[in-house]
């Protein structure tokens, strides 16, 4: 006691006490902050959809607004709903790199957890399409290999090739390939229309011909090369090439040889 | 004699007794064709025929034609359940459960694609050299002949298996036919057997496919080789050569061996290109039905610049007593390409009549000794390929990351300027290869060995050529232009005076070139 009445009129003891009252009120924050991020429910979802501003804020909201309603180079956000974003941000499309003609996939710029809050954030401004469950996405079990590349050719082959190999579309826009891309992100791609794609809605295409369509998609990228070599599975371009490089090429070296030996 | 020999000799007598074509095999037999591998190109078209023929053969026996509706039943699961056309399920049938099936659809396809390839390597060839002058004018209209029938054979074989692929193609015919003014919608409607798609057509191309098509290729094929037979083959200059004899070996042994070994090397590429890389994969393409269509879908090669003529066409229509007459398809897809091939036909003719040069040629040109058919030459390649490349524009862009409007445009502005362009570039690289001729003839080869000579100067030895060598560089003829005044000798005017100054002029850039060296010219310059 003795120690510390001799310290109290000290001239450091003012500013000591303030660092150490906040220090206090810090950890006090930080602690109570913690317990309210790991409690579920609506108060979690709130801190998500708070996230996800603050997120949208930095990233997003020098060209979709900073109430997300859009502006002259960027649409309005407003009722796109969580499939939206989920898949325009976990393709990696959004934040797009350059303003030239088409978005296209890339390494996402933001993880699944804050891809997930700013698709709560979206989401909470109007209703929109949801982020399909992995329930709904059970395309081995719901879906018709045979219905689906019916409804392939009939809806989607006109842009992304027979093969789902993608395709041309006009001024340098294109529709991109379809091999490789996650169950999620084709139903999602369905349901929001994104970019240049038509919206295939419940009532186009209904949840279990999306699933049929989702399956035919992974038997076409599955498939083994059943006749040889597939030379990009884009017809006839890539034969034609072939049969002048290799074909005729080799049979005039051949020739050239024939000849070249009798002399 | 021993008694093998005794014993053929009484076979052959009995034959030939029969037969009495001894005398004829024995003068055949004898037979010179010169060694060139240009030469044998047009091998490559006959061996790949066929070929075509024998794996074709095959095709037509689980091949149905027939356009009625079935469900597919096979083994293919993603198309299980489909309904589809007989043509359709017979060909997944042959590609998927018929032995072998696979594999011999596809050396019918790749030989296809090699054969077309061939006919037009082959014809390059006789055009570059010459070799479609007197008397060869009609060989060279049936070879004409042989790649228009190629064209259609080509297109009724891709028809054929009724898929995606197939059906756009057959789209884009029936729109082709509809385009001819006044009686297009009737053909189209006779030969399809009512509205597009109708239920006809197919075993209607069919039997043209493996039957009329087919017997036309082997007549025309017969007649082609049996002129080379009986005008004898042309040969490239050389010492010794002229335009009386054919230097070369005799069809037996030598030629036989080599030619009936080339066959099995022709069988060998294609089967290899069949074994391991894939060609119109039907399966994936899934049975033809008009609402449906694929991004990029396209001809095979052969008619890839056909679709590029139309792709490029701008959208021109005329609409005048109930009848429309659309341009943009009556102009690339037939008007254009008809305005070619009579060019391309009868250009043995208008060569002649340029140069007025209406003399037998056997010996053939080196293609820079006429720069202005080279020219020609270069001048419609450049055409075909810009066509075919925008052709090929959605698969160019996808693969390319460019824009489809900016190849079309490209292929626009290109088509005619860049044909020109490379009329004037060939000319020019002919007019230097002559020049580095001459320079090879008058100063020989450089050796690159630098000799110091007493008095300190550095010279380059030069080798003079070898006299056939020498022989070859200057053997070709320089025939002067056509002097055609438009007044005769009395001073009165010709008649067709436009059609005399048209002609001289043409004459006069056919008669381009350096003068060749002359033994005066080589005296001189043994004298420094």
């Amino acid at each position: 006691m003795k120690r510390l009445s001799r310290y109290r009129r000290h001239r450091a003891a003012g500013p000591f006490l303030l660092v150490v009252a906040l220090l206090a009120i810090g950890t006090t924050f930080n602690v109570a902050s913690a317990t309210v991020a790991q409690s579920p429910n609506s108060f979690a979802r709130t801190s998500a959809i708070e996230e996800g501003r603050q997120i949208f804020l930095k990233g997003c909201s020098s060209c979709h607004g900073l109430n997300a309603e859009g502006g002259a180079i960027a649409p309005s956000l407003i009722g796109v709903g969580a499939a939206s974003v989920d898949f325009q941000v976990g393709t990696g499309r959004m934040p797009m790199a350059d303003m030239s003609t088409q978005a296209m996939r890339k390494a996402p710029v933001y993880n699944a957890e804050e891809t997930a809050a700013l698709a709560a954030y979206v989401a909470s401004l109007a209703p929109g399409p949801a982020i399909p469950t992995d329930a709904v996405l059970n395309y081995e079990r719901d879906g018709s290999t045979a219905e689906g590349g019916e409804l392939f050719r009939n809806n989607c082959a006109m842009c992304h090739n027979f093969a789902g190999q993608g395709g041309a579309l006009t001024q340098g826009k294109y529709a991109p390939t379809l091999m490789g891309v996650e169950p999620k992100y084709i139903y999602e791609a369905l349901i929001t229309g994104p970019q240049s794609m038509p919206v295939f809605s419940d009532k186009t295409i209904t949840p279990a011909e999306k699933l049929s369509l989702i399956k035919w998609i992974k038997s076409a990228e599955n498939e083994p090369n059943l006749g040889g070599a597939t030379m990009g599975r884009i017809g006839p371009v890539t034969e034609g090439l072939l049969a002048w490089v290799l074909g005729i090429g080799l049979l005039i070296g051949i020739a050239v040889w024939l000849t070249t030996k009798a002399r | 004699m021993t008694t093998a020999e005794k014993r053929l000799g009484n076979a052959a007598n009995f034959v030939d007794e029969r037969i009495g074509a001894a005398g004829w095999v024995k003068k055949s037999l004898n037979k010179v064709f010169p060694d060139h591998w240009s030469f044998m190109l047009g091998e490559v078209c006959m061996y790949s025929f066929v070929i075509l023929l024998l794996s074709g053969t095959f095709l037509t026996l689980w091949f149905d034609p027939s356009q009625r509706d079935v469900i597919y039943e096979g083994v293919y699961e993603p198309l299980k359940g489909i309904k589809m056309s007989a043509a359709y399920a017979s060909t997944l049938d042959i590609s998927f459960e018929v032995r072998g099936g696979l594999l011999m659809r596809q050396i019918h396809h790749w030989a296809a694609n090699i054969f077309m390839a061939a006919i037009v390597a082959h014809l390059l060839r006789v055009f570059f050299t010459g070799a479609f002058r007197k008397p060869r004018e009609f060989n060279w209209i049936l070879g004409i002949l042989l790649l228009t029938l190629g064209f259609v054979e080509g297109l009724f074989g891709y028809s054929l298996p009724d898929d995606l692929l197939s059906g756009t193609g057959l789209r884009i015919t029936s729109a082709i036919i509809q385009a001819i003014p006044l009686v297009g919608t009737y053909i189209s409607f006779f030969l399809f057997g009512g509205a597009f798609p109708g239920v006809g057509f197919l075993p209607r191309i069919f039997t043209l496919h493996v039957l009329l098509i087919p017997g036309a290729f082997l007549a025309v094929i017969t007649i082609h080789v049996m002129l080379v037979w009986y005008q004898k083959h042309t040969q490239f200059p050389g010492p010794g050569r002229t335009e009386k004899n054919v230097v070369g070996h005799p069809i037996l042994p030598v030629y036989m061996a080599k030619a009936g070994g080339f066959f099995f090397i022709v069988f060998g590429v294609i089967a290899f290109l069949s074994a391991v890389a894939s060609i119109n994969p039907i399966w994936l393409y899934g049975p033809y039905t008009p609402g449906q269509i694929s991004a990029g879908s396209q001809p095979d090669w052969y008619m890839g610049w056909l679709d590029g003529l139309v792709r490029m066409a701008p959208p021109w229509e005329t609409h005048a007593f109930g009848h429309t007459v659309s341009w943009n398809i009556l102009i690339p897809a037939l008007i254009v390409p008809g305005i070619l091939f009579t060019g391309m036909a009868f250009y043995p003719f208008i060569e002649s009549w340029i140069t007025g040069d209406k003399r037998e040629h056997h010996l053939l040109d080196r293609p820079r000794n006429v720069p202005n058919r080279t020219a020609l030459g270069v001048m419609s390649i450049t055409f075909v390929i810009v066509a075919l490349i925008n052709g090929g524009n959605d698969i160019l862009a996808t693969n390319f990351h460019l824009s489809i409007n900016q190849i079309m445009w490209f292929s626009r502005i290109g088509i005619f300027v860049l044909p020109p362009l490379a009329f004037v570039i060939t000319k020019r690289l002919c007019l230097s290869l002559q020049r580095a001729d001459r320079d090879l003839v008058l100063h020989g080869l450089e050796t690159g060995r630098l000799v110091r000579m007493p008095s300190g100067e550095f010279v380059e030895i030069h080798e003079p050529i070898s006299p056939q060598k020498r022989f070859v560089l200057t053997s070709h003829e320089q025939a002067p232009a056509l002097e055609l005044s438009a007044t005769d000798a009395r001073g009165v005017k010709r008649p067709g005076a436009i059609k005399n100054k048209v002609r001289a002029r043409l004459s006069k850039a056919h008669a381009v070139g350096l003068p060749k060296v002359t033994s005066e010219d080589l005296k001189e310059i043994e004298h420094h």
